[in-house]
């Protein structure tokens, strides 16, 4: 400890002193905390039992927004199931192809970095710009996509415009953001000690069972991360669909939050939306707090074996 | 070093056999991650005319630069990038000051409470952000910030979860000797955070700005809340305004969305090591 003085104790001691400086340190965040977290939270929970316009004041209503929600409401089945494919394969699919292409960016050849920066560099690229230009390159008739695929003779689908392929159009397009998860990825290969890969090989290891047995428990709180990261950021993906499709063609592509989105901001069902935000809310907090009670028995902590 | 087992011939046969084959992977996976970025580089310089050639040509021919300064023009470029660069300032100001103030807090001082409220912290960044729109809105309408800059900035001074977290994990990295020393010659805790802890961790500092101005940039949920009138619009919000007025002209469209993505691109290639290895100092690997 610092500053060792042998005055008699006055009642604002060093850790007093100390306590108090750490609260003033921290205090706009626990304003910031109480405004724009615990509040709207607390506010929308209430919201959710209203019916409000937003021109006349709220009227209390109970349970009726659920009921209707989970009763009568096909669309939000609808962009329950949207949300829930595009997340089950979405989420996978970044998961193994993040870490194949972190495994292949972590040789030591020349050329690393500027490979890196290229399987990188989409994923800087996100918003509105990103997606415009990619309807581009969907678009069915001279797009990139549909061209490569002339090329070897498929005809092409209508991509977005297509019920059936919408939904994977936009699936595609987010793969190539995957250097997201990929750099979380190399940050844990850096991890990995080459000793015990050297150990391993005079144990007669091959690079296989190397790969089984070392890299990628070593990697699971890496592969945790992106889980729950990658979760979390499907569930509320919002921009991409907004631009690209906008829910259509025939709510093939009606996301949570945008349902949820057109709901409080363009019919103004403030309770209804708030109603729909919370249920997603709960969702996700069960599917986390699932996927941390379960991780205790796959993912695996390197001070565990020190 | 420790390699004492002699590579033998044939294992390095193999090491170049695999080298090959990831070479070959790495050449084809670029060219697929590049293709994209390429083909709107390329129709950005044709006219509506030749965009719409089948098979399309590779290399516009000629080059068509004109939809650039017609795109620009078009629609207020110039004043969607200014709005966009005032909330990014703006943002940027207010997370580095408060979030450095949070970050000591919790990297240096000791307070019953703190690891409590440091969970408390971390938690909130999983916490679905459509919740809290809409009281959000309510919020910020009652105060009459619709059409203003000030929800995308007034909460920066507030600090932002993430960016705690990564200064707070570089901050406990800086030797505690520094500070001591300092503390010995009287100086007082705003003291040793200017002159000790900002000067040393200039680079997680520079990588909170460039995060948050990559934030910024690309936000586009509370723009599309917050700002209706044409001349708020930030470059996000114009971008999606042209794409669903002049959704036919895809030169002007790629024109646009390339101008759009600059930015970006030039500050990644600024700060690639900020990017590729940020993530790395912050600790996040679980």
């Amino acid at each position: 400890m610092p500053n060792q003085a042998d005055q008699p104790a006055p009642f604002w001691n060093i850790q007093r002193k100390e306590a108090l400086a750490f609260y003033l340190c921290i205090a706009p965040w626990l304003i910031g905390f109480i405004l724009f977290y615990l509040g709207p939270v607390i506010a929308s929970l209430y919201f959710s039992f209203t019916e409000w316009d937003l021109l006349s004041p709220p009227k209390f209503i109970g349970m009726d927004n659920y009921v209707k929600i989970f009763t009568r409401d096909p669309l939000f089945l609808q962009s329950l199931k949207v949300t829930l494919i595009y997340t089950f394969t979405y989420v996978p699919l970044d998961l193994v192809l993040g870490l194949l292409i972190a495994l292949l960016l972590n040789r030591q050849i020349r050329g690393i970095g500027l490979f890196r920066t290229i399987f990188y560099l989409p994923s800087v690229l996100t918003g509105v710009a990103y997606v415009v230009m990619w309807m581009w390159i969907f678009n069915p008739q001279v797009g990139l996509i549909n061209t490569l695929l002339k090329y070897v003779g498929i005809q092409g689908p209508r991509w977005l415009l297509d019920p059936k392929y919408a939904l994977w159009a936009l699936v595609l397009m987010s793969v190539f953001q995957v250097g997201r998860s990929m750099v979380i990825y190399l940050a844990g290969l850096q991890d990995v000690p080459k000793e015990l890969h050297e150990a391993a090989s005079i144990d007669g290891a091959n690079s296989w069972e190397r790969f089984w047995k070392i890299t990628l428990p070593l990697l699971t709180p890496s592969i945790l991360f992106n889980l729950i990261f990658g979760m979390i950021m499907t569930f509320q993906s919002f921009t991409n669909v907004y631009i690209a499709t906008n829910g259509g063609p025939l709510d093939s592509t009606l996301f949570y939050v945008l349902y949820l989105y057109q709901k409080a901001f363009a019919f103004f069902e403030m309770g209804y939306a708030s109603a729909l935000a919370w249920i997603l809310f709960l969702m996700v907090l069960v599917l986390t707090i699932i996927i941390f009670r379960t991780s205790g028995k796959w993912v695996f902590y390197r001070s565990e074996t020190d | 070093m420790t390699n004492s087992l002699s590579k033998s011939q044939p294992t390095n046969w193999r090491k170049m056999f695999w080298d090959a084959v990831v070479y070959a992977m790495l050449i084809v996976g670029s060219l697929m991650f590049l293709l994209p970025l390429v083909f709107a580089l390329t129709s950005s310089f044709k006219t509506n005319g030749q965009i719409m050639e089948i098979p399309p040509r590779w290399i516009p021919d000629p080059f068509h630069w004109q939809n650039y300064p017609e795109a620009l023009t078009y629609i207020p470029f110039g004043r969607f990038m200014l709005n966009t660069m005032i909330i990014a300032v703006g943002a940027i100001t207010g997370n580095l000051l408060s979030c450095t103030i949070i970050a000591y807090g919790f990297a240096r001082l000791k307070a019953p409470g703190k690891n409590f409220l440091f969970m408390l912290m971390l938690s909130t960044m999983m916490l679905v952000e459509p919740v809290r729109i809409i009281p959000i809105y309510i919020e910020f309408s009652k105060l009459g910030w619709v059409d203003t800059f000030l929800p995308m900035i007034v909460p920066a001074f507030f600090g932002s979860p993430f960016y705690i977290f990564l200064l707070r994990q570089f901050f406990m990295g800086i030797p505690q000797e520094l500070e001591d020393a300092a503390f010995i010659d009287g100086a007082n805790r705003l003291q040793i955070l200017w002159m000790i802890i900002v000067p040393n961790a200039k680079p997680a500092l520079a990588a909170v700005a460039i995060f948050n101005f990559q934030g910024v940039w690309n936000d586009f949920l509370y723009p599309l809340v917050f700002l209706h009138k044409q001349t708020n619009y930030t470059i996000a919000l114009g971008l999606s305004f042209f794409r669903s007025t002049y959704s036919v002209q895809w030169g002007y469209l790629m024109a646009a969305s390339v101008v759009a993505l600059l930015p970006m691109v030039i500050i990644f290639f600024l700060a690639q090591k900020t990017f590729i290895e940020g993530i790395s100092f912050s600790g996040i690997k679980g």
